[in-house]
């Protein structure tokens, strides 16, 4: 455990509101403990601002334990920042080196527009769940827990899909702003179990077509989402999504 | 007599839940059209109770701070659930749930709403199973299960690390299914700042826009609360940096009882306090208490790295005191026996306030039966550890991860070090019942309430009571509370009941704003959060507490004359969402000093120093304060207290034992 404090030089997106012109400010932060958390960094200089008198960044962050999605920022370059696997709420300042330029955007894609400073707009990601990302059960009314066996490999497949957090770091990344991760996570988790059978090939052909008007890109294979997915959510998802599309199409009534 | 009338139905325990649903009134499909239901808060409680009423047919609007419903700090439960569904023969059942909840909370909860949590606990299984929630699975598959501390069956369901995220991801989607056909109308980044009582009825609330900075008046026929815990008080804690009380403080300011304030969850196993620029703390499961042991050095100031001190050495403090349990002893008991520990001068690491928790005989244990699993005949020791650390990998991988992230340990190789934190809080604002506050129309469900865990809530419980409110509960009691309301018709937002509330809120705004003192928020948060840990946490004392109450009114004041809000109100403004919420803390703070300064007694999470065995064990009171303590707003006097006895007519209380 190093105790020696760095020197940090910021460059952070500084953006009033949704309508309003953004530009890069430069921010200089000393006596930053390798120890702290990304965002303790960023609390920190928001201390030093508001003791000063000025406007502190605004940023979304909520649970700062990596699951609850809601920390967004874009790092060097990189959605999250350079480790993979990690949320920014869950880097840490012992990553960097005294004396580094560290640049902090939020998440650009038109599907999220700016709110302020580094805070964006993610609403359409559950405008897309609601377009059919659930199994239509009423409370009251399942079967018996263990009445439907299934087999161990699905349900982990199905797991492995459901851990996407919603934070949209795969739209950032990708060039051409897709959310193809991001719902095939969500398609396949369904596709998988028996549960989702029944909706199968209305809920792919909804989510997709919502995904659509949203406004995101399509997708075209550069992987660069499943790199920067904080959950190494794979991008077979993506291709289960496009099978289910097309059988959807093909069976469809 | 107390005003409290707990409305406990009448008949034998195991009936009273089936009797009751068999009497109350119910609210017939068509006036469920023209009836309106507010929910504030969208984690498992908040979004189950909004997905079920709006299924039923009611019209809901549903409040959240966050982005999406989907961030809710349900999500970050990773554990498990319980339920008694017996599904690993081990003599499981509702009774056991029932009792062993009850024993938990160290006889302070009210056995009619703890039996009904258990009854229920088994349709929440069977409902998330199939809203698609990929619960763990055995090969055969059928769920699997795994233990938790304070029991002795396995009947904790679980997604590996994951647990609370799945169900929560589970009942989102049934709200955003709900939202799809327009039964509910969503409103997230909104956060309510009043609850609005016309004529005696909670009729709606005062929400703040937190894009625009805008307030908003939103009306209803009835209001529920599903806001969660105020662990947040502490300012460091496992809560979500955004978890507050302002919803539940609010109602109390209107005239809703805060019942046991000074119930709080001390976890025993989280990621120790590494500096002072610390913004909160990470749990590690209780489910790493399965598999992992927790010890000490025997020697005090031990230097010596952990794998370099011997087995003969080391001082497995919990096992050695409570042999029965051992590790799994229920989480009050752990936490105070960690602090014991490290008060006596054995803790570790630089703060010498931590403990080891250690996964070597565990990786070695499964290693072995891996490898007679595989057939390997002597396995060297090499592969034995990599046999291990594979099956401890796919158990917990991802609390081993975020250990190694935030720590840049590898605990694979050396023990955890973990010290106990502010989880979770048993208190909350006083519940019938029907989960109904002593406002008419003013429901309370999930950690909001007070209702379940008494003093201590065992692990797994908090997903299973959030979920069993929203699900099981209200859906039945609300209509009952609704039944008069069928002919009531839409409630007018122009009620001068709605101007008043409106207006107390902007006031308290530009209070706020106007103030342009020198010191941050976050300041008086963590001057809080250390008046609160050192006098009103883990231990208490009559003394401390007294200190504690005089400390905290004159940080109160200074906060009044010296907090700085930059920005303005009509915008985006974080500064601002915290000034309130840490208003409303310094206020919180104080009532929870009075509660555990009226409570003479020892009990499950509330530590008073003057009542203890000789062993240093808790010393219960039962002739004196088996009784819940609910406080009346003082209105800048000193709280009033009304206590509601507990009646204890199927288990005995005894001295709580896990030796």
């Amino acid at each position: 455990m190093s105790s020696k404090t760095m020197r940090l030089n910021l460059k952070i997106w500084r953006q009033k509101g949704p309508k309003a012109n953004g530009k890069m400010v430069d921010y200089t932060l000393n006596e930053v403990n390798p120890e702290m958390s990304f965002l303790e960094m960023m609390d920190v200089l928001n201390q030093q601002l508001v003791e000063r008198g000025d406007e502190p960044v605004a940023f979304d962050h909520d649970c700062r334990e990596g699951i609850c999605g809601m920390c967004s920022m874009f790092i060097n370059g990189r959605a999250h920042g350079p480790m993979t696997g990690t949320t920014t709420c869950q880097l840490h300042m012992r990553h960097f080196n005294d004396g580094d330029t560290i640049v902090i955007e939020p998440w650009r894609a038109s599907a999220f527009p700016v709110i302020k400073d580094l805070m964006v707009d993610r609403s359409a990601f559950d405008r897309i769940i609601q377009a059919g990302g659930y199994i239509s059960v009423n409370t009251g009314s399942a079967p018996d827990a263990n009445a439907l066996p299934i087999p161990k490999e699905n349900a982990d497949m199905a797991f492995d899909a459901a851990t996407c957090i919603g934070c949209g770091a795969c739209v950032a990344t990708c060039k051409n702003a897709s959310a193809m991760l991001f719902v095939g996570a969500k398609v396949s988790q369904l596709s998988l179990l028996p549960q989702g059978q029944p909706e199968r090939e209305e809920r792919a052909i909804r989510m997709v077509e919502q995904m659509d008007k949203e406004g995101f890109g399509n997708c075209t294979n550069t992987g660069a989402c499943e790199v920067e997915c904080p959950k190494g959510i794979s991008i077979e998802n993506i291709a289960r999504m496009n099978r289910e599309y097309l059988r959807a199409k093909l069976v469809q009534k | 007599m107390s005003v409290l009338n707990s409305k406990i139905p009448a008949g034998p325990l195991a009936d009273k839940w089936k009797n009751h649903k068999n009497s109350i009134r119910l609210v017939n499909p068509a006036n469920k059209r023209s009836i309106d239901v507010i929910v504030v808060g969208t984690g498992l409680a908040g979004a189950s109770a909004a997905a079920s009423l709006a299924e039923m047919g009611y019209k809901v609007k549903a409040f959240c701070f966050q982005d999406s419903p989907r961030r809710a700090h349900s999500i970050a439960a990773q554990g498990g659930i319980n339920a008694a569904k017996n599904y690993r023969n081990d003599g499981d059942s509702v009774h056991r749930l029932f009792y062993d909840t009850i024993k938990g909370g160290d006889y302070r909860s009210r056995e009619a709403n703890v039996h009904r949590l258990a009854e229920v606990s088994v349709n929440i299984i069977d409902q998330c199973v199939a809203q698609g929630v990929p619960f763990a699975r055995e090969y055969g598959g059928l769920l699997d299960n795994r233990s938790f501390g304070g029991v002795q069956v396995s009947r904790t369901f679980y997604a590996k690390g994951q647990t609370g995220q799945q169900l929560l991801l589970g009942a989102y989607s049934a709200l955003s299914r709900q939202v799809s056909v327009g039964q509910v109308k969503m409103y997230h980044r909104h956060e309510m700042l009043d609850v609005v009582m016309v004529e005696g009825k909670a009729r709606g609330i005062i929400a703040r826009n937190l894009v625009t900075g805008e307030l908003e008046r939103h009306s209803a026929h009835a209001v529920l609360l599903c806001t969660g815990g105020y662990g947040n008080v502490f300012f460091l804690s496992t809560n979500a940096m955004g978890s507050n009380v302002t919803a539940t403080w609010k109602a109390h300011r209107k005239g809703a009882f805060f019942a046991n304030p000074s119930f709080t969850q001390i976890h025993p196993t989280c990621i120790p306090v590494s500096g002072d620029y610390q913004s909160k703390l990470t749990l590690m499961s209780e489910s790493l208490r399965n598999d992992g042991r927790i010890w000490v050095p025997k020697k005090q100031n031990d230097e010596r790295r952990p794998v370099d001190i011997p087995e003969d050495e080391r001082d497995y403090y919990l096992e050695r005191r409570y042999p029965a349990f051992g590790n799994l002893v229920p989480r009050d008991v752990a936490s105070r026996a960690a602090k014991e520990r490290c008060d006596a001068g054995y803790g570790v690491g630089q703060s010498k306030m931590a403990v080891y928790l250690d996964y070597a005989s565990a990786i070695q244990r499964y290693g072995t039966l891996e490898a007679n699993k595989l057939g390997e005949i002597q396995p060297s020791a090499q592969r034995i550890t990599e046999l291990g650390t594979q099956v401890v990998a796919s158990k917990y991988g991802n609390l081993f991860e975020m250990y190694a992230k935030i720590t840049g340990d590898n605990p694979y190789e050396t023990p955890m070090r973990i010290y106990p934190a502010v989880h979770y809080t048993m208190g909350g604002l006083w519940v019938d019942y029907n989960l109904m506050s002593n406002l008419p129309g003013l429901f309370v469900l999930g950690e909001a309430n007070f209702s379940d865990h008494g003093a201590n809530r065992l692990g797994a419980s908090a997903l299973m009571q959030g979920l069993a409110d929203g699900y099981f509960v209200v859906p039945y009691t609300l209509g009952d509370y609704l039944a008069d309301d069928i002919r009531t018709g839409s409630i007018s937002t122009q009620d001068p009941a709605f101007d008043e509330a409106e207006r107390s809120v902007q006031d308290q705004i530009n209070r706020l704003m106007s103030i342009g003192g020198s010191k941050s928020v976050d300041y008086f948060h963590k001057a809080l959060g250390k008046i609160m840990w050192d006098k009103c946490g883990m231990a208490r004392s009559e003394e401390g507490l007294k200190q504690a109450i005089s400390e905290i009114q004159a940080l109160r004041e200074e906060f009044y004359a010296q907090v700085r809000v930059p920005g303005s109100a009509n915008e985006m403004n974080p500064e601002l969402e915290k000034a309130i919420r840490v208003a409303d803390f310094l206020e919180l703070g104080e009532l929870m000093c009075y509660d555990a300064l009226n409570r003479n007694e020892s009990c499950g999470g509330h530590f008073r120093e003057e009542y203890q065995t000789e062993d240093g064990e808790a010393l219960r009171d039962d002739e004196n304060f088996a009784y819940v303590a609910a406080w009346e707003y003082g209105q800048g006097k000193a709280p009033i207290l009304h206590k509601e006895d507990l009646n204890f007519e199927n288990v005995k209380p005894s001295t709580r034992s896990y030796k």
